[in-house]
């Protein structure tokens, strides 16, 4: 605490040089490391943030953060912050931290800052305000900076998860000649329906395909919006002259396009993949004869 | 006008080369349902292979040229549409029922056949 006051005797001596008050502010930040650094972690235990992570680990990154910190309110650079935040975000984002937490812990520590400038400078409210117009700025451009890196890692995960699901997209096969299956698994998103949708159409000029047989067994909900799209799709091979035959709606989804009254006069439906192919083979004037002599079948 | 209107045996194949104005849409409409008279043709193949673009006018009188020829007896058949010209067709729900469409000229001329000999067995 001697040394307390004898900082505080320093400043007043200073009071006319903002550069000195913002060197001053920094040294006394640092002087008070340990002590503002417990608070900030208990401050964001209390208000229950992080606690997807241990104390330790909130206690580690909150020393590292805190320096940071402070280094970007002395120099001003936020590049190091910058990066430290979206090392920091890579780590935390697998692990299910949320926007608002992270946006809470920076907020926190500015104002368990701000609250300790308060009370350092209570006397001398004219040495306050000079230090809290150094001190405001730069804290908020270091808020934003984390925040703004942590929704950034965030966005560029989320398309490269996107990317990567989109190459797991779906495939257009071919079973017979003109004959082509679309295996739909998963939900359909607008994006999803256009991709799939180009997709079968370029497949279907490829092919010269005149049956499309458009499988959503595996798509557990349905809403207007991908009926409507499948109901496209249809059209679009139509126009394109192949018919698109669907399977495999359960009666679930059957219901749902029904309640939705989405119009079906256009769809050929089908119960499931087994009697679309047979319904395609007929359409495309194939039989399958099953042959009586067949040889048997063997492991090799 | 640039479409190319061809006879091959009873079918009348009108080849789109480029993309059509107004006016030539409407001539291609005029001298199709004129040539279907004159040559008995049974029918009409109209290959829009070259089109990148089809709007609510063209296809609105792509189906008055089927009805049209309908009514002088024969079928007609739309060949060639782009995957991106399908799907913006039926974003902007341009209808085209009823009539046939098919992948390209070879497709068009087989359903032609195949309407045409329909109609031939009704006709005993």
């Amino acid at each position: 605490m001697e040394s307390d006051s004898s900082l505080t005797h320093e400043i007043s001596t200073s009071v006319s040089e903002p550069e000195a008050s913002l060197e001053e502010l920094v040294a006394y930040l640092r002087q008070k490391r340990s002590a503002l650094r417990e608070q900030w972690a208990s401050r964001i235990s209390e208000a229950q943030l992080l606690r997807v992570m241990s104390q330790e680990e909130i206690f580690s990154e909150v020393t590292a953060v805190y320096d940071n910190y402070v280094d970007a309110l002395e120099t001003g650079s936020i590049e190091t912050l910058q990066a430290y935040a979206r090392d920091l975000s890579d780590r935390i984002i697998p692990r299910g931290v949320e926007t608002h937490e992270v946006l809470g812990i920076v907020l926190l520590l500015r104002d368990v800052l701000a609250r300790e400038l308060f009370v350092r400078y209570e006397s001398d409210p004219g040495q306050l305000n000079r230090v809290l117009d150094i001190y405001e700025p730069a804290a908020n451009r270091v808020a934003v900076t984390v925040g703004v890196s942590f929704v950034e890692q965030r966005e560029r995960i989320i398309r490269e998860q996107q990317a990567a699901i989109r190459e797991l997209s779906t495939p257009v096969l071919r079973v017979r000649d003109r004959l082509l299956i679309l295996p739909i698994i998963g939900g359909l998103d607008s994006q999803r329906a256009r991709q799939l949708t180009q997709q079968l159409l370029r497949a279907i000029r490829e092919a010269r395909a005149k049956v499309v047989v458009i499988d959503i067994t595996g798509v557990g909900i349905i809403d207007l919006t991908v009926a409507n799209h499948l109901v496209q799709t249809v059209e679009a091979a139509r126009l394109m002259g192949a018919r698109a035959i669907i399977t495999g709606l359960s009666s679930e989804v059957a219901q749902t396009l029904v309640d939705l009254g989405v119009d079906l006069s256009m769809m050929q439906t089908v119960g499931d993949l087994q009697g679309g192919l047979e319904e395609a083979e007929r359409l495309l004037g194939y039989t399958v004869l099953r042959v009586e002599d067949a040889p048997p079948m063997t492991d090799q | 006008m640039s479409v190319a209107i061809l006879k091959q045996g009873d079918h009348l194949i009108a080849s789109i080369q480029s993309a059509l104005r107004d006016h030539e849409v409407l001539e291609l409409r005029d001298e199709l349902a004129d040539r279907v008279g004159r040559l008995r043709a049974r029918g009409i193949v109209i290959d829009v292979t070259a089109l990148d673009v089809i709007d609510s006018f063209v296809a609105r009188s792509l189906r008055t040229i089927a009805l049209t020829a309908k009514l002088r007896g024969a079928e007609t058949v739309i060949v060639g549409i782009q995957p991106e010209v399908a799907v913006a067709m039926v974003q902007f729900k341009l209808n085209l029922e009823p009539l046939h469409t098919a992948l390209d000229l070879e497709e068009g001329l087989e359903l032609l056949n195949d309407l045409t000999a329909q109609v031939r067995q009704r006709h005993g």
